[in-house]
């Protein structure tokens, strides 16, 4: 059982979110959110442990709290 | 005339009408369709007497119930009729799945290789349901004590200690019965259930659901379409089945609020239905249905001498075929259960058991039916936003393609935690763990189910067993030279004893041979003993 990798984990981190949001450039909320939905089931699947998602849905929920 | 206008079992006058008192009988079923006929059936083949009422005469109207597992098949076999329903029905296993105007994939289910039956058949239910009251009339011939009375409509249960007190309804007015036990498999409206005051809880879908029969003029490929928001259907879905005799299935969700008898109108179908399958298609509508469902069950499926079974006890959507399959699989673990309490053999509390093994299994059916719905049809914009993320993703990425759910097969029930099974042995095969149905395999010219019988067994694998256990059959095979039955039932043991139920459910099993361990496996698994000795 693993449990979520809450550390910093993403090397060049800046680098990472610039891209996420050129994701998102230009797109209209509609496309953007079926893109992060998209997004969501392929980290899930290539992630897989479902302990991990376990921890990252809550700890999602969480965080806004 | 169809099969489902003629009327099979027409209403005869039974001498019991004229009875001065209510006659008694060991076993009524009320309800004559899957689960009620094959309950009569099974009772029959045990020499139990059985009155088997019916309000009908006939069988099903339209196919409704069209796919049965392996596991239902495999019962079919033990109750003498598997050839004739297997040769009735297709099998099929190509499928495709469409997204609004496009086909997003293809898929081929390879079936597991070393079974007698495939996976499932799909065949209308009054085919079913045809095949079923044959098989009754034949083991009526041969002097089987069963009775099937049509135009025969139950409509008062009065229970107390000692048995039931039935009032039936018929052309010639009402007469009384009285039953040992009653079998309740008179469907999700079942008139026994509301006599008894039983609540049916769950939760219930607001959207309809138009079903048709139609027979098709050309060549049309046997495979399981499916459409999620297609062109034609927009924001519902859509699937085409296909079934024996150039007849195909097609569900086609209509949502909530509508009103059903315009939608049933054919010259309302027929536009959408050349859509669906391109406009060269000619076909003929048989049979149209406009149905909502619920996903429910009552609290205990026992409630003294009257047990429910199929519909009656449990409804599901139709998305998995899990309402009849599991209707016969109640039936499977009931029956062999009376007849050990009727004849003395074992306790009315094994009819406990009942409960404790058929009510998990309805929740996992109700729980898989209600994922597929919720698939199908999304209940929030979050819903469907991953809803048709799941399915654009599908397109290129084979990572998505098990989340789609348009229905799940409906596989055979593990009992996990059952009064009548032994703790497991370490070592052997998880599949042919206890709580599970005895699994298929080739072993010489035949199939290990078709030598498995419907009494207690002892399967014995590469094990030496005295044939003199008592109340046990045994069935010897030598390990080593059936590569299947090896992998299904050692692993890497040099050999295997199972304790075999009845419905052929594993029992209990060991890699060594005790007597008293295997006596005690018994006792437990008829209830004998209720003490954790």
């Amino acid at each position: 059982m693993t449990r979520l990798r809450t550390e910093p984990n993403i090397p060049d981190g800046d680098g990472f979110y610039q891209e996420l949001l050129e994701l998102h450039q230009g797109r209209s909320k509609e496309e953007s959110d079926a893109i992060n939905a998209r997004l969501i089931l392929l980290l899930a699947n290539h992630i897989g442990d479902r302990e991990v998602l376990r921890g990252a849905m809550k700890a999602a929920a969480d965080a806004g709290l | 005339m169809r099969i489902f206008e003629t009327p099979l079992y027409p209403y005869e006058r039974s001498p019991d009408q004229d009875a001065p008192a209510p006659a008694r009988h060991p076993v009524v079923v009320v309800g004559a369709g899957p689960a009620g006929l094959a309950a009569a059936i099974d009772l029959a083949r045990r020499d139990i007497p059985v009155v088997l009422l019916d309000e009908n005469d006939r069988v099903s109207y339209g196919s409704r119930a069209i796919c049965f597992a392996k596991r239902a098949l495999e019962i079919f076999d033990r109750l003498g009729c598997g050839d004739e329903i297997v040769d009735h029905g297709v099998t099929w296993s190509r499928g495709k799945v469409f997204f609004r105007d496009r086909r997003i994939y293809g898929f081929d289910l390879l079936a597991e290789e070393g079974h007698r039956r495939p996976a499932f058949i799909n065949l209308q239910q009054y085919r079913l349901e045809e095949l079923l009251v044959r098989r009754l009339r034949d083991l009526q011939s041969e002097g089987r004590p069963v009775e099937l009375r049509g135009g025969s409509r139950v409509t008062k249960v009065v229970p107390d200690d000692s048995g039931v007190l039935l009032t039936v309804e018929t052309p010639d007015g009402p007469y009384r019965l009285e039953a040992e036990w009653v079998v309740a498999c008179d469907g999700a409206g079942s008139t026994v259930r509301r006599e008894l005051g039983l609540e049916f809880a769950g939760r219930v879908f607001e959207d309809n659901f138009l079903i048709a029969d139609v027979t098709m003029k050309a060549d049309f490929p046997t495979e399981r379409w499916f459409w999620f928001d297609p062109p034609f259907n927009r924001g519902q879905s859509a699937l085409l089945h296909k079934q024996p005799e150039g007849l195909w299935r097609i569900d086609l969700q209509l949502g909530p609020g509508v009103d059903s008898e315009e939608e049933q109108r054919p010259e309302n179908i027929a536009p959408r239905l050349r859509q669906m399958l391109g406009d060269d298609v000619e076909f003929e509508l048989e049979w149209i249905s406009v149905y909502t469902f619920q996903c429910a069950r009552i609290d205990r499926f026992r409630h003294g001498r009257v047990l429910f079974a199929g519909d009656a006890a449990h409804q599901v959507s139709p998305f998995g075929a899990r309402g009849a399959n599991s209707g016969l699989q109640d039936v499977d673990n009931l029956v062999w259960k009376l007849e050990r309490v009727l004849d003395g053999r074992s306790p009315d509390s094994l009819l406990d058991s009942y409960d404790a093994e058929r009510v998990p299994a309805a929740d996992e059916n109700i729980l898989n039916s209600t994922r597929s719905t919720d698939f199908i049809t999304p209940k929030s914009a979050t819903s469907r936003l991953f809803r048709d993320a799941v399915l654009n993703l599908a397109e290129t990425q084979p990572m998505a393609r098990p989340l789609v759910n348009s229905g799940r097969l409906s596989l055979p029930h593990v009992v996990l935690d059952s009064p009548l099974q032994s703790p497991d042995t370490d070592g052997l095969p998880a599949r042919t763990r206890p709580g599970s149905p005895a699994v298929d395999a080739p072993v010489d010219d035949g199939w290990l189910l078709a030598r498995l019988g419907d009494r207690f067994q002892l399967l014995a694998v590469g094990i030496d067993v005295p044939d003199d256990e008592p109340g046990l059959e045994v069935v010897g095979l030598p390990a080593r030279r059936h590569p299947l039955l090896d992998e299904r039932y050692l692993g890497g043991a040099p050999g295997a004893l199972y304790l075999l139920r009845p419905d052929q459910h594993v029992a209990a099993r060991f890699t060594d041979y005790d007597p008293e361990r295997i006596a005690a496996a018994l006792r437990r698994s008829s209830a004998q003993e209720t003490d954790d000795s």
